[in-house]
């Protein structure tokens, strides 16, 4: 128990310090939701109805950003070679590692998004449901996204592949996501049934993504 | 009157910026703190810089602040 | 005392352990005067009450643009004259600008809920100057980024002098282009078309945010420069550096 503390602990220290990309996620963030009325044009009420769905996309895209050095670090500096050596299940420890990055690259993202909503337009009811789809949206864009990290960890600059890996996976949770901060405000369809949806997806990211993403790293390190 | 209703809003701007100013002066604050902690610690343990007096710069550093 | 003195780290120290506390107490004493005339002061005839935010929200944005302004002379300093403590000056004002500019942020947005409607507007102003509010943050993650502190100062430089080009732009943007956000009210051809039983208690304000910026100025370079000699003196210990 006390090795994967450990890694859990570690991997939030250097997240946080320098060149870690721990608040990098939520300054993306609030540039990307900057970028978008510049683009579309400054008109509140467009801005209010597409609100959830620039913000869950400028989520998933900073989700996206500190995936990249996941495994890739651990791979440049040998400690990828001694956590496969190590007792612990590789499974549990990319588990362990997906917690890590949640909680340093999702959960802020979570909390950054009611204040960064105003900019938007959004109101109290939206901004809420918002706040608690990507509450139990955001872990499955980690977890998933551990896929793509570890089929990557063996290229230098493999940012791009690994968006290219990563994103069409978290596309279910992105069309439920966005369905149920939608509902929650508008729409004649409950905000429960996708929101129910987004949970499965969730739990099933929880289990596969480890999973899927030990079998890559064991096949790259060979 | 309006006005009676906006008050609200005054008083989280004012607070705000009492925050702000509060939370700068405790982040200077604790840095030096933390700075000269530090190199009390190097100190003690005889590391000191190649130009300075050997031991004295710390104390002078803080008898001046 | 010449500027030229003050290049030493150490005289600067100096300089600094005597300035902060004076600073700070001067500020203080602004700060109260200020408060005082703010609450004193009379309402306008059209915000109300609500036009007592002004006396936040101005200096705010002054403050943001100086930090700026701080920073793109540090960066000259570090780019053209390599004066030795551009670096510093540079790194210690980014956050504190940052924070000022912030607050001009949250109070224009307290401001214009109950003026306009609305938290927040894309026009001109507002969007220009959470620009700069986006670009300060930005070269504080690059500080962040870069391990190294000389080589941090000169990207920090870089990116200070390409985003100066906002100020001017934050500037004039009221008269550039229609906005929701008055025209320049105090700095004009003409002079101040403010009352001056309000340009008063802004006056003392604006001067007690000054000053107070500049203590945390002085104090954050002052942390600074202490945490360069900790990190010469670890890496000393780890004998990277005899």
């Amino acid at each position: 128990m006390t090795s994967l503390a450990a890694i859990l602990v570690r991997d939030i220290r250097v997240s946080v310090r320098v060149g870690g990309g721990a608040l990098i996620g939520v300054l993306f963030f609030l540039i990307v939701v900057t970028l978008a009325p510049l683009a579309l044009g400054p008109d509140l009420n467009l801005l209010k109805r597409i609100g959830p769905a620039i913000l869950w996309l400028a989520a998933l895209l900073a989700s996206l950003l500190a995936l990249d050095r996941l495994f890739a670090a651990d791979h440049d500096d040998g400690s990828l070679d001694l956590i496969l050596l190590g007792r612990a299940p590789l499974e549990i420890v990319v588990a362990v590692k997906g917690v890590a990055h949640w909680l340093t690259t999702g959960l802020p993202l979570v909390v950054a998004a009611p204040p960064i909503g105003l900019f938007l337009n959004l109101d109290a009811p939206a901004a809420a449901a918002l706040v608690l789809t990507l509450l139990v949206g955001t872990p499955a864009l980690t977890f998933m996204g551990l896929i793509g990290a570890a089929l990557a960890v063996t290229l230098r600059r493999g940012g791009l592949l690994l968006a290219v890996l990563v994103l069409p996976l978290t596309v279910p949770v992105l069309i439920f996501g966005v369905a149920a901060a939608n509902a929650a405000v508008a729409g004649p369809a409950p905000f429960g049934t996708p929101f129910t949806v987004l949970c499965a997806l969730t739990l099933a990211s929880l289990v596969i993504g480890p999973f899927a993403a030990a079998a890559a790293l064991r096949q790259e390190m060979e | 009157m309006e006005a009676a209703t906006h008050t609200g809003f005054i008083v989280a701007a004012y607070a705000f910026a009492f925050g702000v100013v509060g939370g700068l002066t405790a982040w200077v604050m604790a840095d030096y703190r933390a700075q000269l902690r530090k190199l009390t610690a190097l100190e003690k343990r005889g590391i000191v810089r190649r130009s300075a007096p050997p031991a004295g710069t710390i104390e002078q550093a803080k008898e001046n602040a | 005392m010449a500027i030229a003195d003050l290049a030493n780290p150490t005289h600067f120290l100096k300089f600094a352990n005597r300035a902060i506390p004076v600073l700070g107490g001067l500020a203080s004493i602004a700060f109260a005067f200020g408060i005082n005339q703010a609450i004193n002061s009379p309402d306008d005839y059209q915000q109300g009450a609500t036009v007592k935010i002004m006396y936040l929200h101005v200096p705010g944005a002054w403050l943001g643009m100086l930090g700026w302004g701080v920073m793109t002379v540090a960066a000259l300093g570090t780019l053209v004259w390599r004066h030795p403590l551009a670096d510093v000056a540079a790194k210690a004002a980014a956050p504190i600008g940052a924070a000022f500019t912030l607050m001009c942020l949250v109070t224009g947005s307290l401001w214009g809920r109950p003026m306009w409607g609305t938290y927040w507007v894309w026009d001109a102003r507002l969007t220009s100057v959470l620009l700069l509010f986006l670009l300060y943050l930005g070269v504080i993650a690059l500080w962040r980024t870069v391990e190294d502190p000389s080589r941090a100062a000169r990207a920090a430089a870089v990116l200070t002098l390409v985003g100066a080009v906002d100020l001017p732009i934050i500037k004039f943007s009221v008269d550039w282009w229609n906005t929701l956000h008055q025209p320049a009210s105090v700095f004009r051809m003409g002079g101040p078309t403010i009352d001056p039983a309000l340009l008063v208690p802004l006056f003392v304000m604006t001067t007690a945010f000054t000053l107070a910026f500049f203590a945390f100025l002085l104090a954050a370079m002052r942390n600074e420069i202490l945490r360069r000699r900790v990190r010469t003196l670890q890496l000393m210990q780890a004998g990277a550096v005899s």
